[in-house]
This record gives C-alpha cells, sequence and structure tokens, in this order.
C-alpha cells in the first residue's frame, strides 16, 4: 500500500513538472499549429538563469530559489516572445519552415548552453525541507514533489483564469477552435500569437527551475530530454487542450512511475500509451477536430 | 449604380489549385448583389479571396481603397462584415461570447440582435455548439449586423436550414440590405429573387453573366448557368 501510494504521488509530482512544458506547447500548437521543437530551450535557459540569480541571491535557501523561480518565469516568457517576433512571426502556414527553424533553435541553444556553463550537469543546492520527505500513510513522500504540485496547480488556475476571464482569454479560446474566423472578425490574431507563445515560455521557465530542484542538477540537456515527454503528453491529451495536457501529464507520469517500479519499463510503457491514444482516438483524450 | 467594391483580374488558389481565375466584377454601393453559379465554380473561394483568407492576386478596391494588400483583420475592420458558409460560429463558445468577440470599436448595436433574433438573448448563456442549425446562424448574422459596416458579404445563408428559418433569415437579410450594401452568394433562388437587384455569375472560374437579377432569373440563362429550369428555381 505505501508503495502504491509512493508510486501515486511521486507520480503526480513528476506529472506536474510534464504540465508545466507541455501546457505552454498544447495552447502554442492549438492556436497557431506550431510544433515549437525550441520550448526545450526556453526551459533549459530559465533553468540556468534561475539557478544564476537564485545562487546569488541565496544559495540552497527558500529566498534564492523563489527569486530564481521568477527569474524563470520571466526569462522564459521573454525568450518566447522574442522566439516567436523574430522567427515564428514570419513563418505562420510554413510548418516545415517552422519545424526547421525551432529544431535547429533547440540544436544551437543547447551548444550555447555547453559552451556557457559546460555539458554535464552542475549540482545545485536547495532548501534543506525539498531534500526530506514526508510520512503519508506509511509512504515517505519527497517534499520537493509537492512544491512541483502546488506550482502547477497555481499555474493551471492561473492559465484557466487568464482564458476565461479576459478579452485575449476569449480570443485564444476562440483561435484554438478556428483561427481563421478569429481573423474574419477584424481581430488581429499575431497579439494573441505572442500572448500565448510568452505564457507558454513563463510556464516553460517555472518548470525549467522546478527541473533542476527535481532532478537535483541543471544541464544544457534538461530541456531536450523534458520536451519528449511533454510532446507524449501533448498528443496524448489532445493537442490544444489545457485539460487535456493537465490529466494526460499526469497519466503519462503515474504509468511511467508504475512501469518503471515493477518492470522497469517507464518509457516504453507511455510510448506504448501514446501508440494506443493515436490509434484508438487520433484527437487526443480530450482534443477536438479543428475546423 | 456607384460601386462600392471592385475586384479587377482577381484570381485565387487553395491548397496550390487555381480556383477563381481572373474574374472582374463591382459590387454596387447599394442593395444586393447576388454572386451565382454552380457548385463548386468558387463563389465562396471569390468572397474569401476578397477577405485575404486565401492566396489570392488581382486588385481589389473597397470605397476607393486597395485592399488586396492588407490583412484580413485590416480589411474587415474597413468595415467589410463576413457571413461565412456553415456559420462558424464558435462552438465551445456561449453565445454571449460569440457576441462579444465580434465586438468592434466600443459602439455595437446590441439592440438589432433583440429586433431580429430576440430568441439569442435568451440564449445567451448557451454553447453555440449546442444551437440549431438556424440558431447558428443567427449568432453568425448578428456578429455581423452588430457592428458598424459598410459592405456585407454573407455565403450561402440558407444553407441547410429548414423552410421557417430560411423566412427568418431573409428577412434578417433584407433589414440588413437597407442599412448596408450586399455581396451575397445562395443557392437558393427565391431567396435571390426576394433580395438580390443585380447578379453575378460565375461559371468555371470567370463571370460569365453580369446584370439585372429579376431578368437573369426569368430567363432561359438560369438553366444554362445553373443548371436549374425556371420553373423549380433551385439549384
Amino acid at each position: 500500500m505505501s508503495t502504491v501510494l509512493l508510486l501515486l504521488i511521486t507520480g503526480v509530482g513528476l506529472g506536474a513538472l510534464y504540465f508545466l512544458v507541455a501546457s505552454g506547447l498544447s495552447l502554442i500548437y492549438g492556436l497557431m499549429g506550431v510544433l515549437n521543437f525550441a520550448h526545450g530551450s526556453f526551459l533549459t535557459l530559465s533553468g540556468f538563469l534561475g539557478w544564476e540569480v537564485g545562487r546569488r541571491v541565496g544559495d540552497g535557501t527558500w529566498l534564492g530559489l523563489v527569486v530564481g523561480m521568477l527569474v524563470g518565469l520571466v526569462a522564459g516568457a521573454l525568450v518566447a516572445a522574442i522566439t516567436e517576433l523574430v522567427f515564428i512571426r514570419r513563418l505562420y502556414n510554413r510548418h516545415i519552415e517552422q519545424v526547421l527553424v525551432t529544431v535547429g533553435l533547440g540544436l544551437a541553444s543547447v551548444a550555447l548552453f555547453e559552451g556557457i556553463w559546460g555539458s554535464d550537469p552542475i549540482q545545485i543546492s536547495v532548501p534543506g525541507w525539498l531534500r526530506e520527505t514526508t510520512e503519508i500513510l506509511g509512504s515517505h513522500i519527497p517534499n520537493d514533489r509537492w512544491l512541483l504540485i502546488g506550482a502547477a496547480v497555481v499555474v493551471l488556475a492561473l492559465i484557466v483564469l487568464f482564458l476565461q476571464r479576459t478579452s485575449y482569454g476569449l480570443v485564444i479560446r476562440a483561435g484554438v477552435e478556428n483561427r481563421t474566423m478569429v481573423t474574419a472578425l477584424g481581430i488581429d490574431v499575431r497579439r494573441a500569437f505572442t500572448i500565448v507563445f510568452a505564457i507558454g515560455g513563463a510556464a516553460a521557465g517555472l518548470g525549467g527551475v522546478l527541473a533542476s530542484v527535481y532532478f537535483g542538477t541543471v544541464s544544457a540537456h534538461q530541456g531536450t530530454s523534458l520536451l519528449i515527454y511533454a510532446f507524449i503528453v501533448t498528443v496524448i491529451g489532445g493537442l490544444g487542450s489545457l485539460s487535456g495536457a493537465a490529466i494526460a501529464s499526469v497519466l503519462v507520469a503515474v504509468i511511467q512511475q508504475f512501469a518503471n517500479y515493477y518492470w522497469g519499463i517507464g518509457d516504453l510503457a507511455i510510448v506504448l500509451a501514446l501508440a494506443v491514444v493515436v490509434l484508438v482516438r487520433p484527437t487526443g483524450l480530450m482534443g477536438k477536430v479543428k475546423h | 449604380m456607384s460601386a462600392i467594391l471592385t475586384a479587377r483580374g482577381l484570381s485565387a488558389r487553395i491548397a496550390g489549385q487555381q480556383v477563381v481565375e481572373d474574374v472582374s466584377f463591382d459590387v454596387a454601393a447599394q442593395g444586393v448583389t447576388a454572386l451565382l453559379g454552380r457548385n463548386g465554380v468558387g463563389k465562396s473561394s471569390t468572397i474569401k479571396a476578397l477577405l485575404g483568407l486565401t492566396e489570392r492576386t488581382g486588385e481589389v478596391t473597397f470605397d476607393g481603397t486597395r485592399i488586396d494588400r492588407m490583412l484580413t483583420h485590416r480589411i474587415v475592420r474597413q468595415g467589410i462584415a463576413y457571413v461565412p458558409e456553415d456559420r462558424e460560429v464558435f462552438s465551445q463558445l456561449t453565445v454571449e461570447e460569440n457576441l462579444r468577440l465580434a465586438e468592434r470599436d466600443g459602439a455595437p448595436n446590441r439592440a438589432i440582435i433583440g429586433e431580429l433574433f430576440p430568441e439569442l438573448l435568451e440564449r445567451a448563456r448557451q454553447q453555440a455548439g449546442t444551437l440549431s442549425g438556424g440558431q447558428q446562424q443567427m449568432v453568425s448574422l448578428s456578429r455581423a449586423l452588430m457592428n458598424e459596416n459598410r459592405l456585407l458579404l454573407v455565403d450561402e445563408p440558407t444553407k441547410g436550414l429548414a423552410p421557417l428559418i430560411v423566412g427568418t433569415v431573409t428577412k434578417a437579410l433584407q433589414a440588413a440590405a437597407e442599412r448596408m450594401p450586399m455581396l451575397l452568394v445562395e443557392q437558393n433562388l427565391q431567396v435571390v429573387r426576394d433580395l438580390a437587384h443585380t447578379v453575378i455569375v460565375l461559371s468555371g472560374g470567370r463571370v460569365v453573366h453580369t446584370g439585372p437579377a429579376a431578368e437573369f432569373l426569368d430567363s432561359e440563362l438560369v438553366h444554362r448557368h445553373l443548371g436549374v429550369s425556371t420553373d423549380t428555381e433551385a439549384a
């Protein structure tokens, strides 16, 4: 029982991390039809910048971590918005070029990060409580999972509030459904594109800092490896569906944890889950056929 | 009669395929101009080309301003409203959200919705995807009529609607035509007869006839260009 609970909660914690990356990816694809392979770079850069600033403010302290998270959030949003404005805006509806540019950005940025911070993972310090565990029904749950879950819940709530309560949120919800018709109502949907990129980048940036807490390291390849799982989550949840991304994040991570623990085949299990969803329900769990 | 919109040498491509070729026509500054033709002849593509919703070449002038190099949202903001084929309401949004999204420039005329389609006000919180086809058409028309526009582009507004709803939609279009000129694509020739002053007929992606609507509808040209007899008047 305690093992099951441990796997379940740590799975939800890992799912929270996947969600932070996948939420932006899903919204960006849903609104703009852009498969953003540079999304992992937003995460990695934010992770490094958050760590650099955080350790100067207070290495291994809560203040340092919170400042690092804020830096990651802002850095992710800025880099994503600049990427959209400089590279992606010229390439809407040119899908091959989008893939080439974002893959190129992803590869080039990893090389750049290796040049600056080296290719080996760097150990980081975190507040002591995050290295401890909390006992629940006999299970010792690592405390950093609570931080991940809390952050993902807050991010999900803020994105939902933004989408439901603001005029740009309305444009984004409509644009995910039928972008052409939004422009035919006289709305400049490009502003919404930049905002969605910034939101996605901010979530990924926060995810970058929290990923370094989860793994205990920052590395130039952190974004690339998480991006693969985020794409799987995005496809399983349904491209463009925020709720789908949330459900699929938890589902994928929990399956991965259980399959890893009992059979050592976590990655194989989620690839099989992806194959089943693509074959049985090509639009994903919560995805809809677009106009 | 003067023209509010002129198209010269307009061509359009969809997915690399030529769907409209070197079309030239005028839309009158008053009343309803109907764009007719058999299925697949490029009527909807012509309207989309005017709005920049398809890849296009040629010259389009709206009230003296060249709009063929403008982005779609800028063309619409010149004062051109669009009611698309198949309604294209945002099915996940409520009726109210669909209308709010369409509001432009601060002072939308919400009263007109109450006058033309009072039942929409009762369904403000209903998800648009759960509305009937007729109700969705009311939402689509309301989105276009609530703003101050100078031209209305309407694509197959009665397609797939029950006869009773066709009457409601036709009355709404008549009311709209009193306020602004309209370019109408319509297969139901009775609706064309009720609304249009002028017809432009497309065949093979080209304009083959332009003239008064009543004259065309009473002639054998209907059979030649639309493939229907004047007795049945339904394409």
